[in-house]
């Protein structure tokens, strides 16, 4: 009997100790490639052509950012995408916090109406095609709208709002309301401000999702080097002297890149994109793992 | 989609509405409810255009479209063509290339992104150390919050010939002799964006399992272990059997996706050697319906995505009811 118990205890070690080093090499291989990015793009460009740069930079320099500032087009996508990003992120936030609160309101008249329409368009879509004609049908393509209006509306933002709502006590609102408060101001002053760690959960999705897209850019607004943003720079230098890119006819900015050390300064660009957003995320990391979780449940 | 209104008779109270005539009652909660109604209309106005008016274009499909003669939701001036846009499609063999692709990746994906990412949760729960724990579950989530534009820049790195970590492990290991062209080689395409899309998003999806598995009863752990059951044991009884909805519920969203699996992972890692294996259905509109403006066909094969992934998404639903009781609708 006591040598099972043994046994038991000294495979459990052996399990915690196995299991331990699974999940640091899980950590290694996810952050290694970050690590072997921000090595490259603070050594010398120079130097980084002959290889062997792992996580420490041999011959340490700022050279390659200060190079990369120097580019009209990514401090002009800089501009954008922050303003894209900041816009964005608020008109997202006041839709989906208003059509939650009003879609959580039990006594709304056309409530189950509402919410299936919302719902449905979750598993539809027009499609590419359609979807473009309508933009040039309604003269969004080559301006800046068109990165902002057609994502205004998120079902599934919506439904994460509304569950939390719904989890908040309705008598809150009843006492409002006996105050003499309408149905905008308890919106606004009862259940924005309870509403909080939600909204964080959905504005750090809404500012991820504009942050890194790039396919509206270049869809829509290729040619038009004034409404050019970050990923898009990014890609069109990623790709500028990859074999066989797509991007045939890369711009100035790119050539005059490849002429410079490519690598370091691809992975420069890399790390200025990046990084803004991964010294966001581990703080509101308590928020959107609840965000997801209320999403879940809802979906 | 309906919710608990747990207060819905209290709330009786707070706005009676006597409706004796319908027509001017109905108004008259319209007018009651005055600020309700400001506060959505104008979303629901906006999701009717964006959302549901590109529905009006599946038209196009059915005609030969020519921009010139107005939008498509002027359609009467164009010319119409019953299902030729379909034949053609359905003739064109890079179609069925394009479909192969499609689902070659998606299950790919669906398989891999469901099991690694369970497995993930279940190993990453039963972790010693909570800060230890928690720095894995915080390193995890980072590569979701990155752009496919710099995985794709990553992925190429780390694959590449000169000086990427792949090559270098595994002639250091002597598994090869000179470094394998990854990113040029078709036959590799599948498997790297299957793997790039579990580095980035094993954590991520690891959430709501780790959710899941917070909520079950520490109590059933404690009497398996008096019962002389081991870690495994416990995964496999307990864990397992405690996530089975959740999981159940996110594959029959995923089958639904299986042939919309989007473009952009195989957008930016693809180039112009891999084509005959990165390219999908939605690149292929793209290429076809947008680049050479021939629209009405990028609509057909828009179309005949959308239709298959709602038949999908229904067929998992009824078979998963008929299974395990379990079903999103």
């Amino acid at each position: 009997m006591a040598g099972n118990t043994f046994n038991a205890t000294r495979s459990e070690k052996i399990f915690d100790i196995c299991n331990a080093v699974i999940m640091l090499l899980i950590m290694v291989v996810t952050l290694y490639p970050f690590l072997n990015v921000l090595a490259i793009s603070l050594n010398d460009s120079q130097d980084t052509v002959r290889g062997g740069i792992y996580i420490w930079p041999r011959e340490l320099t700022w050279e390659n950012y200060q190079t990369i500032f120097g580019y009209t087009g990514l401090i002009q996508g800089f501009k954008i995408t922050i303003l894209r990003t900041i816009s964005g992120t608020l008109l997202g936030l006041v839709s989906a916090s208003m059509l939650a609160y009003v879609l959580s309101r039990p006594d709304f008249k056309s409530r189950k109406f509402f919410s299936v329409f919302l719902a449905l368009t979750m598993y539809f879509s027009g499609g590419l095609v359609p979807i473009y004609m309508l933009m040039r049908d309604l003269n969004l393509i080559g301006t800046f709208w068109i990165y902002i209006l057609p994502g205004i509306v998120s079902a599934f933002n919506v439904f994460v709002i509304r569950s939390f709502i719904d989890n908040l006590p309705y008598a809150l609102q009843e006492s409002a309301k006996l105050d003499g408060a309408n149905d905008f101001t308890i919106y606004w002053r009862v259940i924005l401000p309870l509403c909080k760690p939600v909204l964080a959960t959905i504005a750090l999705f809404l500012a991820v999702g504009q942050w890194n897209a790039w396919f509206d850019t270049y869809l829509y607004n290729g040619s038009k080097p004034h409404l050019t943003t970050l990923q898009y720079e990014l890609m069109k230098v990623l790709q500028s002297t990859n074999q066989g890119a797509r991007m045939t006819n890369a711009n100035d900015m790119a050539n005059q890149m490849a002429q410079v050390s490519p690598e370091s300064i691809k992975m420069a660009i890399t790390i200025v994109v990046t990084i803004p957003i991964l010294l966001v995320y581990p703080f509101l990391q308590r928020y959107f793992v609840s965000g997801m979780t209320l999403g879940a449940v809802k979906a | 989609m309906e919710t608990l209104s747990p207060n819905a008779a209290a709330n009786e109270s707070v706005t009676p509405a006597p409706q004796k005539k319908r027509g001017r009652g109905a108004w008259k909660t319209i007018l009651q409810q005055k600020y309700l109604y400001l506060m959505s209309v104008p979303f629901i106005i906006w999701l009717f255009v964006f959302n549901y008016l590109p529905l009006m274009g599946w038209t196009m499909a059915f005609q030969n479209y020519k921009p010139a003669k107005g939008s498509y939701l002027e359609f009467s001036e164009q010319k119409w063509v019953g299902l030729e846009n379909f034949i053609k499609l359905f003739q064109d063999d890079r179609f069925y290339l394009v479909l192969r692709n499609t689902l070659a990746m998606s299950v790919m994906g669906i398989i891999a992104g469901f099991v690694i990412p369970i497995a993930f949760a279940i190993f990453l729960n039963e972790l010693k150390g909570k800060f230890f724990k928690r720095t894995v579950q915080t390193v995890s989530y980072l590569p979701h919050f990155v752009s496919w534009v710099v995985v794709a820049g990553i992925v190429t790195k780390m694959l590449s010939i000169e000086g990427g970590v792949v090559n270098d492990i595994l002639m250091g290991l002597g598994f090869i002799n000179e470094p394998i062209q990854f990113m040029a080689k078709g036959e590799w395409f599948w498997g790297i964006v299957t793997a790039s899309d579990v580095w980035k998003e094993t954590g991520w999806n690891a959430i709501i399992y780790l959710a899941a598995i917070a909520g079950i009863d520490k109590e059933l752990y404690e009497a398996a272990r008096v019962d002389g059951a081991g870690r495994f044991r416990q995964m496999w009884n307990i864990t397992l059997p405690g996530i089975r909805t959740t999981i159940s519920v996110l594959l029959i969203m995923s089958i639904g996706h299986l042939i919309g699996i989007g473009f952009e992972k195989q957008f930016q890692l693809s180039n112009s050697l891999v084509t005959d294996y990165s390219e999908v259905l939605d690149l292929y509109a793209l290429e076809y319906g947008i680049k050479i403006s021939r629209f009405s066909y990028g609509t057909a094969i828009s179309i005949f995505t959308s239709v298959v992934s709602i038949l999908l998404l229904l067929t998992a639903n009824g078979v998963m009811k008929k299974l395990t009781k379990e079903s999103i609708m």
